[in-house]
Formats: structure tokens, C-alpha cells, sequence
């Protein structure tokens, strides 16, 4: 009988039980997709404050001091130490190289060229990176994203060089004209624009810059661009006080101190440092901008539980005559109660699986949109988003539905409750 | 439930005498106000609906606006947005600060440098470099000091200089061109950067030693992308022998995460509104269809179908427009709250998103009072009474 009263009460008001069951799967819905893109934001700010570079630096191990004033190396060329070419690739074997988003390594070397004396700097464009079986492109592309050429890029095995716009205005040259470096003609192939010290440097490949300071596999800083967790009381302990559990902690966590130190692990000789310039600033916005989306997806929440439970409480106070004549036929309060209980979860569930997909979409949507990127839905919230909408379903009805069981029949039938 | 009229204190021949003496408009006012007050529990919980919408709304639509700001305050921590250089390496011109200043008008900080090579007592050479510490401190957050100098003659040592000029933290001896000058280590200087191979003067004491003017200007340019470039216009008129670059690497990343952001933040805003004006659609179409029975009362009582209308239609207002102004108040104190957890500033109250919010929820309200409407006008009067 009950199962009959509950499956005649979807039959025959369809109207009333879509109009329901149409609240819930929006309210859902808008859930689903705000705790998706709530929960995936950091991952894609993240990702986006790569823009401003590299975070991290690694350099020699015992380093003279640079004497550079706006980019301008003052020093004899050949003073210093270097790193070596061959050991790049080891940054694709540390622990967190999936968050290692691009390296470059840089050599500046002072040259004369045309009669004034100017940096080469050396270094890779787009270059591909083999470690084992893991294949990746890396260089100042993707390190240096405000960079910008006019003309074309350079090849990472070919002759061309790039010419800072400053330099390129004070030799009066354009992009297709030949630059003579140490008694060899190398084409420019473009004009680079970084409002920075580049302006003023000629930008070539690492080879052809090794090649003129004459020592092969030599690379005097390596700037890596990783994602890194914002930093906390944990991340700027020194690493050589703690225990090994907390070490382990510590190592295992994207923390921009623990990625410099599997950086220096990676590459002999090395010694890796935060910019801090990048590095320090990233961890505030990136965390402002979560804690918005955290508490604008609150009241996202609020507001389709506000939704449902309006939906819910109307649908069931239209109903007092039909609970007037179960009353009248003899229903005691929990029957039904009972049955608004049921068609309530009942709704809930098939409005939360519609909702869960719709706002999956929705946040599929928004992800390409204006991430460019997927939106990872984590199949645990399914669940989670089916009881919270069960949970609200049956939190808007309650009221409701002691409401209409309380109701003299007498009245409800003529109507004048 | 009992008849609530028989409540009524009054005498039945007063209350007879003032209704017919009344205008013809309290009849109306009458109506709608015995509406409201005799089915309270419906018309308050189309009321809640109607607040909680209008103040979701005014609370996204006020952070949505005000969040710009609040963001480029965080993203000012990244340093100068602009770089002035004295053409070819120079030095710039004295009165360079103070045309700048003067330029900026409190939208920002512009802070010089000045840098010379000097040598050390054992003759290795390091860069020296004269500013405004007190400046320096506000617009690059990220150094990281020890302690700043405050005693004449103190020096801010890079973290990498420091073994080269004084590798027992005692004080040293710097010379340039014949000068020299005798300095106290006050703190070391950590950023990752340039910075860290550099010692750092007061500029005052730089120049007394030096002579040299200085040859940089950072500046932090304050507001949107369009004022920034504005500035950089105005910077290029008034400094004719000066660069003015754009520092691109801040400038790009901020526009790019700030876009990111608040296009998340805007569909975020329309989800919510939308889901919210639902919900008032849902209970106000419910509370109106709810009520055929007075509609069908009224309309056998010989009203005309435009007095019907407009009865249902001023109410259905008259609710939106009480809901806005609550919802609007809730939702100020809803926006000012997220901007003291997340940003730990108040986000200022904008009343340009009233008339928007008003007008929002007033529409939203006439729409839902006029479905079920266009449904009902279709119906005969008797057989709504006769409750089919």
C-alpha cells in the first residue's frame, strides 16, 4: 500500500514533482560545480602565477659575488664557477618533478659587438629534455612567459640569435639581418622585448654562448619555475634540526625550501635559493584568492539549500487536502509523515545523481573556459554531494511536513487551513 | 482555526461607517495589508526567500566589484610595477624624484638607487648601492632582513657579500675613486636575487661618500592596467632624457591571475544569483497560486481582471521591494564579513548595487506573482471555489 501511494503520488503530479525535483537538481548542480572549482582552484592560480617566472634559482656551490648592475656583468668572464650542462636533466628525476613546471639554464658571457661591449646570454628556448623514458620541453618560454619576440623564435640547434629591443635600436638593426659575434655572422631571427636587463643582451643558445666563452657544458644559473605549497611554520624550519619523520614530512610536502633542497640533491655542486621576490608573494594571493572561493562557495551552498528547502516546503503545504483525507481515512501522524519522508529522500536522490552530473558539466564548463584546463572531479564528492542533498531535502521538509501532519482535517478539507 | 475577523475589536456599525467614508485607494492598501498580516506564515517565509536572494545577490555583486581592489593591494607586494633608467646607464637628472612624486600624487612609491663598483680593503670588487631604506622596506615586502641599519655608517650586507667585505661581521672599509668609507655591518639582506651580492647605504651617506646620483627609480604605480599605462604616459612627458619601462613580468602576471580570477568570481556571482532567484520563483509562485481562492473571490465579487492584476502585482512589488532593502543590508554585512576574514579589510559598501538588486528582485517578484496569474485568468471564478 505504501509503496503504491508513493509510486501513484510521482505518477500522477508530475507537475508539482518536477518542479521539486527541477530545485533540487539546480541547487545541486550549483553545489557540485562551486565545491569542484573550489577545491581545484589552488591547482589552477597555482599553475597561473607561473607567469611570473621562476621561484627558484640554482647557482655553484662556491660562488664569487656577481658585480652586475642593471644586468650588465662587470666582471672578467671567465671568473666564477659553473655548473654542468649534463646534470639538467636530473631535475626530472627529484622527488617533486611533476610540480617542476620548466627550468632554463642561463650563461651570460661579455662580448663586443660593433664596437660596444654587450652580454650573450645563453640559454634554452623550447627545448626537449629526455630523463629515462620522461620527455619534456623546457627553456625561457616557458620560465619567461612575458617574453616576447617580434619576428620568430630561435630553434635550440640552430645559429639564430635574438636581439634585446634597446640594443637593437642603439646598432640600429631589425630582425633578418646578420650580428657579427667574435668573427662569426649569426642571423637575428627576431627582436625580444622582456622589459628587463634582456633589452640590453643579445639571447642565443646555450651552446653558441658556450662555444664563444669556450667552455663547453658550462651554465652559470639555472632558474626553475615550480609549483610550490604556501609556506608555513613547518617549511622554514631547518631541515638538519628535525627528526626524520618530520624530515620525511617536510620533504614530501612542495614546499619551496624542500624543492630547493632535492635541487641541490639532483645537482652536484649546487646551491639552490627561493626568489624570493616570486616565491614569497605567490603564497599570500594564492591563498586570499582560495579562502574567497572557500567562503563564496559557502554561501553558494546556502543558497541552494535555501532553494531546496523552499522547493520542498511549498510542494508539500500545496498538499494539505490530500493529507486531510489520509487523516480523515484513518492515517495516523507517522504514516504519514512517512510517506512525505520517503517521496522527499526519493527525490533528493534523483535530483542529487541529475544535479552531481549537471554541475559536473557545469564545472567542465567553467574549467575550459577560463582555466584552459580540466577541472578534476574527485569521485569521492559524489557521495558526499548525494548525502548533503538527501541531508537538505530532508532538513527543508521537516518543518513542512509536521506543518501538514498537524493539520484538523476538517479544515484542510474545506480548505481553509 | 477560527474566522479572523471576528478578532476585530470594533463595533460592527463603526466599522461599517469608516468603510464606507474611506477613499476608495485604502480599500486597496486595506487588501494588501490584511494579505500580508492574515497569512503571515506564507507571506513571511515569501519574504525570507525574497532577503536571503537579495542579499546573496548584493553580496556577490559588492565583492565582485570590490574584490579588484582588494587583489592589487596583494599583487602591490610583488614590488615596482614601472622602471625609471637614466638613458645609456646615466644618472637621472636631481629633480627626477621629485617630478615623479609630483606625477604619482599618493597613487603609489617611487624609491631610487644609485650603484656604483667599489672595491674592498683586499681589493675585490662589490656593488654598492644607495637608497632610501625606509622606502625599500615598504615596496619590496619580500626582502628578507636581519635587522635594518639604523646608526650612521650602517650597511645592509647581502647575504653573499657579506663573506667578501667583512667575513667576521666586523666593520669594514669600502673605496671608490679615491674615497673611502668606513661601515658597520647592521643587518644582511636575503632575496634570492641580485640583491644578495650588493651592500646597501642610506642614500644620504652614499652620496656624501660617492657623488654619484642616482641611476634607478622603482616605482609602485597603484590601480587598473589602464592608470598604470596612463601613468607611464604622464612619467614620459615630464622625463624626456629618462627610460620608462614597464616592468613586464609583474605587470603580465597580475593581469593574468586577476582576470583569472575574477572571471571564476563571476560565474560564481551568476550561479548564485540565478539559484537564489529561483528559489524566490518557486515560493512566490507557490504562495500566489496558493491563494486562487481570493483571486476567485475577488473576481466574483464583480472586481475587474486589471484590479485583480494589479493587486497581485503591487503586492508581489511591494514584497520585492522591502526584500531588496533587508537582503541588501544582510548582504553588505555578508560582504564586509568575507573581506575582514579573507583580506583583513572591510569591503567598502557600494550603494550603486542597490538600484540593481531592487530592480532585480522587484522583477524576479512581479514574475513569479505573474505565472500563476496568466494560469488562473484562463479559469472560471466557480470552479476554482468549488476547489477543483
Amino acid at each position: 500500500m505504501f509503496a503504491r501511494l508513493l509510486y501513484e503520488s510521482f505518477w500522477r503530479q508530475k507537475r508539482r514533482k518536477l518542479l521539486a525535483g527541477v530545485a533540487i537538481t539546480l541547487g545541486v548542480a550549483v553545489a557540485t560545480a562551486m565545491i569542484a572549482v573550489a577545491t581545484d582552484i589552488g591547482d589552477k592560480i597555482n599553475r597561473e602565477l607561473r607567469t611570473y617566472g621562476a621561484n627558484l634559482l640554482v647557482m655553484p656551490q662556491e660562488d664569487t659575488i656577481d658585480v652586475e648592475i642593471g644586468g650588465v656583468n662587470l666582471k672578467p668572464p671567465s671568473d666564477g664557477n659553473f655548473l654542468s650542462e649534463a646534470d639538467l636533466p636530473k631535475i626530472r628525476g627529484t622527488f617533486w618533478r611533476h610540480n617542476i613546471v620548466g627550468f632554463s639554464p642561463m650563461l651570460p658571457v661579455n662580448i663586443s659587438v660593433e664596437g660596444r661591449s654587450a652580454t650573450l646570454l645563453g640559454t634554452y628556448f623550447s627545448k626537449k629534455i629526455v630523463f629515462g623514458k620522461d620527455v619534456t620541453t623546457t627553456g625561457v618560454r616557458v620560465t619567461h612567459p612575458w617574453w616576447k619576440v617580434q619576428g620568430s623564435w630561435p630553434g635550440d640547434e640552430s645559429q639564430d640569435v635574438l636581439l634585446g629591443e634597446h640594443l637593437a635600436s642603439k646598432l640600429g638593426k631589425h630582425a633578418g639581418d646578420a650580428l657579427d659575434i667574435a668573427g662569426h655572422a649569426y642571423p637575428i631571427s627576431g627582436i625580444l622585448s622582456t622589459g628587463g636587463a634582456e633589452d640590453d643582451q643579445i639571447v642565443a643558445r646555450l651552446a653558441l654562448a658556450q662555444a664563444v666563452l669556450g667552455k663547453p657544458d658550462a651554465v652559470r644559473r639555472i632558474y626553475v619555475s615550480a609549483m610550490t605549497k604556501p609556506e608555513d611554520t613547518l617549511a622554514r624550519r631547518d631541515p638538519k634540526t628535525m627528526n626524520p619523520e618530520l624530515f620525511d614530512r617536510w620533504y614530501c610536502s612542495p614546499y619551496v625550501q624542500s624543492i630547493a633542497y632535492q635541487l641541490q640533491e639532483a645537482i652536484p655542486h649546487s646551491h639552490a635559493e627561493q626568489i624570493r621576490q616570486v616565491a614569497q608573494n605567490e603564497g599570500t594571493v594564492l591563498s586570499r584568492i582560495k579562502g574567497l572561493m572557500l567562503l563564496v562557495t559557502l554561501a553558494a551552498l546556502f543558497a541552494s539549500a535555501l532553494a531546496v528547502s523552499a522547493a520542498m516546503a511549498t510542494a508539500i503545504f500545496e498538499r494539505r487536502q490530500e493529507v486531510g483525507l489520509m487523516k480523515a481515512l484513518g492515517a495516523g501522524k507517522v504514516a504519514v509523515a512517512s510517506l512525505f519522508f520517503a517521496e522527499s529522500t526519493l527525490l533528493a536522490v534523483f535530483g542529487g545523481i541529475a544535479g552531481f552530473f549537471a554541475g559536473s558539466f557545469l564545472a567542465h564548463r567553467i574549467g575550459r573556459s577560463i582555466f584552459d584546463s580540466q577541472i578534476t572531479i574527485q569521485p569521492v564528492l559524489f557521495p558526499v554531494i548525494l548525502s548533503i542533498a538527501v541531508i537538505v531535502t530532508f532538513a527543508g521538509s521537516a518543518a513542512a511536513i509536521r506543518r501538514a501532519v498537524q493539520f484538523d482535517p476538517v479544515f484542510a478539507l474545506r480548505g481553509d487551513a | 482555526m477560527s474566522n479572523p475577523r471576528a478578532k476585530s475589536e470594533n463595533a460592527p456599525e463603526k466599522v461599517v461607517e469608516r468603510r464606507a467614508n474611506a477613499a476608495h485607494t485604502s480599500m486597496f492598501l486595506r487588501m494588501l495589508w490584511r494579505a500580508a498580516v492574515l497569512r503571515r506564515g506564507r507571506a513571511a517565509s515569501a519574504l525570507l526567500a525574497m532577503v536571503v536572494a537579495a542579499a546573496v545577490a548584493t553580496a556577490m555583486m559588492n565583492l565582485y566589484i570590490d574584490v579588484q581592489a582588494k587583489l592589487r593591494k596583494e599583487f602591490r607586494n610583488y614590488g615596482a610595477n614601472v622602471v625609471v633608467v637614466g638613458k645609456d646607464g646615466t644618472s637621472l637628472p636631481g629633480d627626477a624624484l621629485n617630478k615623479i612624486d609630483a606625477t604619482l600624487a599618493g597613487r603609489g612609491m617611487a624609491v631610487p638607487f644609485a650603484y656604483v663598483v667599489a672595491r674592498t680593503t683586499s681589493g675585490q670588487s662589490v656593488v654598492v648601492a644607495g637608497t632610501g631604506f625606509a622606502k625599500v622596506q615598504k615596496l619590496n615586502h619580500w626582502w628578507s632582513v636581519t635587522a635594518w641599519p639604523m646608526e650612521p655608517q650602517g650597511a645592509l650586507v647581502g647575504k653573499r657579500a657579506l663573506p667578501v667585505v667583512s667575513p667576521d661581521g666586523k666593520p669594514f672599509d669600502l673605496s671608490f675613486q679615491g674615497h673611502t668609507i668606513h661601515l658597520t655591518p647592521a643587518g644582511t639582506l636575503q632575496t634570492g636575487a641580485a640583491e644578495d651580492s650588493r651592500v646597501y647605504l642610506p642614500m644620504a651617506e652614499f652620496l656624501a661618500w660617492s657623488g654619484v646620483q642616482p641611476s634607478t627609480i622603482e616605482i609602485a604605480v597603484n590601480g587598473s592596467q589602464e592608470e598604470v599605462s596612463a601613468t607611464i604616459t604622464q612619467f614620459a612627458a615630464v622625463l624626456s632624457n629618462a627610460d620608462i619601462r614597464p616592468v613586464r613580468q609583474i605587470m603580465e602576471g597580475e593581469a593574468r591571475v586577476l582576470g583569472k580570477t575574477r572571471a571564476t568570481l563571476y560565474a560564481a556571482a551568476v550561479l548564485i544569483i540565478l539559484t537564489a532567484a529561483l528559489c524566490v520563483l518557486a515560493t512566490l509562485t507557490g504562495w500566489v497560486f496558493d491563494r486562487r481562492r481570493d483571486f476567485a473571490i475577488m473576481k466574483a465579487l464583480g472586481a475587474s481582471e486589471s484590479l485583480v492584476s494589479g493587486f497581485f502585482a503591487a503586492e508581489a512589488t511591494a514584497l520585492g521591494a522591502v526584500g531588496a532593502l533587508l537582503g541588501f543590508v544582510i548582504g553588505i554585512g555578508i560582504a564586509a564579513w568575507i573581506g575582514r576574514v579573507n583580506f583583513n579589510a572591510p569591503v567598502v559598501p557600494r550603494l550603486s548595487v542597490l538600484p540593481f538588486v531592487m530592480a532585480g528582485s522587484m522583477a524576479v517578484a512581479l514574475l513569479s506573482a505573474m505565472l500563476p496569474m496568466s494560469l488562473l485568468r484562463r479559469i472560471q471564478p466557480a470552479v476554482i471555489l468549488k476547489g477543483e
